[in-house]
């Protein structure tokens, strides 16, 4: 059996709008709903390209479950990727903090 | 195939009406969702949630989903010989004995109607990619320092020539690339499920856990390690070994270091390959013995006479100014 490699989504790789809604299974047209309503932005914009970091495919694929589970628009998902965001963010400061708890466990 | 009682599940009565279907639903997706949720095992309960959902929400399935019968949860079932037919299921029913033997609830009513997951059959002649793959790994903390390889099996749903669904093993060999972090999601290339006519294969999706280590603290690259110190060691300075995840250093403690005070050794955390390395910060504890020789305690009393150090000297200087 061969062996595949797994690759991060943050390693800095450019997606185009394209590649992004392909990976992460939500139409071009709500891809670039999210993109207006603010869910993530595009890393490059050239006239009509866009251009994403391919940490954009955890964000979009997210968006992708959030708005069929909660049967959801565009506007709501963005809204409520907001609040993940800002939780992930938060968590992050936890994590953060905690680890600079001596003996924390 | 075990059964699964889809109305206790989203905690309905079975002559629940969609609106109250859909609102059981919507209150349990809330409390479960994974990306919402952080309730003790989220994903498993919202798996049958949404599962139970999916079949019960579709009039069609609903019913089929009825005409199954009633049994206690769990409990081995296999459907009338009719019952595919009857409703137009794909013909899951037509299977010979033992064709559902090897499938959940789940993937019979995944099969319905056509209503094949992405990666079955497509409909005409178009294209149609395969499905992506989701999954969750647990790794050590030494695997995602170092990397790893790691064999996994899913049980995936394929389907025969009959239309028949069959879950079948399908085994993939992972490179873990060194350098992983608690929550990263990894994208396997062409892992998911196979595209049909010309359809590029779906991808496998992992998201990573990392068992916390006994000794080292990750924030994401940059990790935390405790370092006690004795106060004289403190005080007066010294060399420790101290341990890091790519084998021990020597690490110069330097004359007048305070309790809480962070040391950084860079580039000794979590590295990735052609990414900056993160830093491995040790933590001054100042340690004291809980017990002293009378030797010691004399050392300590004769200290105390001498020093004229006043480790409360700031409060006073703020408590004073507060007045």
């Amino acid at each position: 059996m061969p062996t595949e490699t797994a690759e991060a989504l943050d390693d800095g790789r450019a997606l185009t709008l394209a590649e992004l809604a392909e990976l992460s299974g939500l139409p071009e047209s709500v891809v670039r709903e999210l993109v207006d309503y603010g869910a993530f932005t595009p890393a490059e914009v050239q006239g009509a390209t866009w251009t994403f970091s391919s940490h954009c495919v955890v964000i979009a694929r997210r968006a992708h479950h959030l708005r069929d589970d909660f049967d959801l628009d565009s506007h709501a998902v963005a809204v409520l990727l907001g609040f993940v965001e800002r939780i992930e963010r938060l968590e992050a400061e936890l994590r953060n903090l905690r680890a600079q708890v001596p003996g924390f466990r | 195939m075990k059964y699964k009682d889809y109305y206790r599940i989203l905690g309905v009565d079975r002559g629940a009406d969609e609106d109250a279907i859909k609102t059981a639903y919507r209150k349990l997706a809330r409390k479960y969702h994974p990306d919402v949720s952080k309730e003790k095992d989220a994903e498993a309960r919202f798996k049958d949630v949404a599962e139970a959902w999916a079949t019960l929400k579709d009039a069609e399935k609903r019913k089929a989903y009825d005409q199954l019968g009633r049994y206690a949860e769990g409990e081995e079932i296999r459907p009338p010989p009719d019952w595919g037919q009857q409703f137009g299921a794909g013909r899951p029913g037509a299977g010979g004995a033992g064709a559902f033997e090897d499938i959940d609830l789940s993937d019979l009513f995944a099969a319905f109607g056509g209503g094949r997951p992405r990666g079955g059959r497509a409909a005409g002649n178009a294209p149609r990619p395969g499905g992506d793959y989701e999954a969750a790994v647990q790794i050590s903390f030494d695997q995602a320092f170092k990397g790893a390889e790691l064999e996994l099996d899913f049980g995936v749903v394929e389907y025969d020539e009959e239309g028949t669904p069959h879950r079948v093993s399908h085994p993939v060999k992972i490179r873990i690339p060194r350098g992983v972090t608690d929550g990263q999601t990894l994208r396997v290339p062409g892992k998911g499920g196979k595209g049909v006519r010309g359809g590029r294969d779906g991808d496998l999706f992992l998201t990573i856990s990392v068992r916390p280590h006994p000794v080292f603290r990750a924030d994401g690259q940059d990790l935390y390690v405790d370092l006690p110190l004795a106060p004289w060691e403190a005080v007066l300075g010294t060399s420790v070994q101290l341990p890091t995840p790519a084998g021990a250093v020597m690490l110069k403690v330097p004359p007048g270091t305070r309790a809480g005070q962070q040391m950084r050794l860079t580039g000794r955390g979590v590295a990735r390959d052609g990414g900056k390395a993160g830093n491995l910060y040790a933590i001054v504890q100042i340690v004291v013995p809980t017990t002293a020789t009378d030797r010691e305690r004399e050392l300590y009393k004769q200290l105390a006479e001498f020093s004229t150090f006043n480790p409360r000297a700031q409060l006073e200087q703020e408590a004073a100014r507060a007045h």
